[in-house]
């Protein structure tokens, strides 16, 4: 069961290439990367799961506790996290923006930039 | 101070990005007097930490330490984000100086005032600021943030003109490669600090044993860093994002690239450079480059889009830089030596050469209204200067003496042939079609008679042009000085340095 999350998180990362491969409609493209974001992020964070492990605050840690958690996966997974948000609302206002152009969201009929 | 440069380097940027919105609510006039200092100061650091690493070796810089050389603790564990600037770091710096310099003189009277130039100025800014992170951080994970500040600030650039329909084709296209390419580089950071528990490039460097999970996050590096340099099959975004990217952002796009070859530089070498220091990698390397270069040139040569026949361009430089690495890390000294020389070289001379060529798009697109080759012709009546920097660029891209595109490409084919004739004489054909190409552009687009009037461009862009106009005639007259004095140190960074960058952060 320890590798569990990982298969879980590669899994996320392989619907997500899938969806890309797939789908051609930009807001389903911009939730697959999505997808693959939130499997990474899924990775990262169950690097650092020790079990029975308590948050690394020395003054808080009751006496009893023996093994804290590195807090670094956690402070990693957060910045992914907010970048994460970034690409995805730059790449949704960019979708938009091509809808006012072009009136449909298909990447099949987005030709002009082809070749 | 001058301890603090190198993250001054990227502070002053990245805050000066943001300020600059706030600052250009008071006046327009302030606002320029404030992108100019604050580009003046960034430039004068990435020289004084060039100096002090030319000069004195590596710097290293330990953020939130009592003392910034204070990289490791008492057990000799690195556990702050460490900033590493060596020769080569130093390089990447001076170019990022160059392009941004050279971008931000341009910009000022390319962009106008009512199409959102302050957020123009101030992506550049952001831009600059994650291309100077990327080349000097020691850490994997910064690593990672930088490569996505300048994905965001470089996608928002390329879909500057959101009034027009194909930039943000072009920009949605880049930031799902982008986006792509750094998630890969992430997996490959959680499988490296699972491993190992640490994130510093030169700690992993020591570790790296060539276990499965290492390989696995090699390839997973080199795919992430390979798609955002626009290597071929990864490379559909880059000529949509350098043709429809406003002039400016272009010249630092072509920075932004070279720092994923960079990348790709340290990753093979320093922190793989122990343990999997096989030639397979830089075959694999080189045939990618070559694949490029054959692409870019061939898709060159039917474009009618003037921009996207110089993004083609750009592409296949590209190409030559990836071989030359590839060359480099098959033959580790010897002539891979005078390949890397050749590649490193080549690009600054790239910068300047490719760059100069999207300036003078960008100032025949803002002079015509149109960049289509089929409509254009007869410009170089009106636009004299632009026609002499296009015809100068032209050459000095496609490699013709004594210009400095030749200098650098001369050592890339030379040794290409001790490696592989196949492969050299594949990149000397390229070579010469890219000319014919070129040439028929600059044809097409400057000679004949006159068809149109168009209105040249202001002196401000001109002196931009003309700055890097300066750096190809001079590099490719004395370019034994240059190499001797900042790319020689760059190589030996790469081929020998691995010790003096893994003691220098790690002590001992």
């Amino acid at each position: 069961m320890g590798n569990m999350p990982f298969v879980v998180s590669m899994l996320l990362v392989a619907i997500g290439f899938l969806t890309l491969i797939a789908r051609r409609n930009l807001i389903k493209l911009a939730i697959g990367i999505s997808i693959i974001e939130m499997g990474v992020n899924l990775f990262l964070v169950s690097l650092g799961y020790v079990r029975g492990g308590i948050a690394p605050i020395y003054t808080y840690a009751p006496p009893e506790a023996k093994t804290m958690v590195f807090p670094t996966p956690q402070a990693l997974t957060l910045t992914a996290i907010v970048i994460g948000l970034a690409t995805t609302a730059l790449m949704l206002a960019f979708a938009v923006v091509i809808y006012r152009h072009r009136g449909t969201l298909d990447a099949g009929k987005i030709r002009e930039l082809r070749g | 101070m001058l301890v603090h440069a190198p993250i001054l380097a990227i502070a002053v940027p990245l805050l000066g990005a943001f300020s600059l919105l706030g600052v250009s609510y008071i006046s327009r006039t302030w606002r320029n007097v404030w992108a100019c200092l604050i580009a003046a100061f960034t430039s004068a650091m990435a020289v004084a930490v060039a100096i002090r690493a030319y000069t004195e070796g590596v710097v290293v810089y330990a953020l939130g330490a009592a003392s910034p050389t204070q990289s490791v603790t008492a057990g000799g564990f690195p556990i702050r984000i460490v900033l590493v600037v060596d020769g080569l770091g130093a390089f990447m710096g001076l170019i990022a100086a160059l392009t941004g310099v050279v971008a931000l003189v341009y910009c000022f009277q390319y962009l106008r005032e009512e199409e959102g130039k302050n957020l123009g100025l101030s992506l550049l800014l952001l831009l600059w600021a994650g291309i100077l992170g990327m080349v000097y951080t020691g850490d994997l994970f910064n690593f990672f943030v930088f490569l996505e500040v300048t994905s965001i600030a470089a996608c928002a650039l390329i879909g500057y003109r959101v009034w027009e329909s194909r930039p943000p084709e072009a920009a949605f296209k880049t930031m799902a490669m982008y986006t792509l390419g750094g998630l890969l580089v992430l997996i490959a950071v959680g499988i490296l600090y699972g491993e190992y528990d640490a994130l510093n490039i030169a700690y992993l460097g020591k570790l790296i044993a060539g276990s499965p999970l290492d390989r696995l996050a090699l390839g997973l590096l080199l795919g992430g860093l390979l798609m955002k340099a626009g290597a071929v099959p990864a490379h559909m975004w880059a000529p949509d994002a350098y043709g429809e990217a406003p002039a400016m952002a272009t010249v630092v796009l072509v920075a932004n690239t070279q720092a994923a070859i960079y990348a790709i530089l340290r990753v093979v070498f320093t922190l793989y450079g122990g343990a999997l220091a096989s030639p397979g990698i830089g075959w694999l390397i080189a045939s990618l480059g070559i694949a490029t270069v054959l692409v870019a040139v061939l898709m060159a040569v039917v474009q009618r889009h003037l921009g996207r026949l110089v993004a083609y361009g750009a592409v296949s430089q590209l190409g030559y830089m990836l071989l030359a690495v590839g060359v480099g890390a098959v033959a580790r000294g010897g002539f891979g030596e005078v390949a890397l020389t050749g590649g490193i070289f080549h690009m600054i001379n790239d910068a300047a050469a490719v760059g100069l060529l999207f300036l003078v798009v960008g100032a025949v697109r803002r002079a015509v209204g149109s960049v289509d080759l089929l409509s254009l012709g007869g410009l170089g009546h009106a636009l004299r200067w632009e026609a002499g920097f296009f015809l100068l660029g032209a050459l000095a891209l496609a490699g013709i003496p004594p210009l400095n595109g030749f200098a650098s490409k001369f050592l890339i084919y030379e040794s290409t042939f001790r490696a592989s004739p196949i492969l050299a004489a594949l990149a000397l054909l390229a070579s010469i079609l890219l000319l014919a190409v070129v040439v028929r552009a600059f044809q097409g687009t400057f000679l004949g008679p006159r068809v149109r009037e168009a209105s040249p461009a202001p002196r401000g862009m001109l002196v931009a042009m003309g700055i890097l106009a300066l750096v190809i005639v001079v590099f490719g007259l004395f370019p034994g000085f240059f190499i001797e004095r900042i790319v020689a140190p760059a190589v030996q960074a790469v081929l020998t340095g691995r010790e003096a960058y893994l003691a220098a952060v790690l002590g001992g």
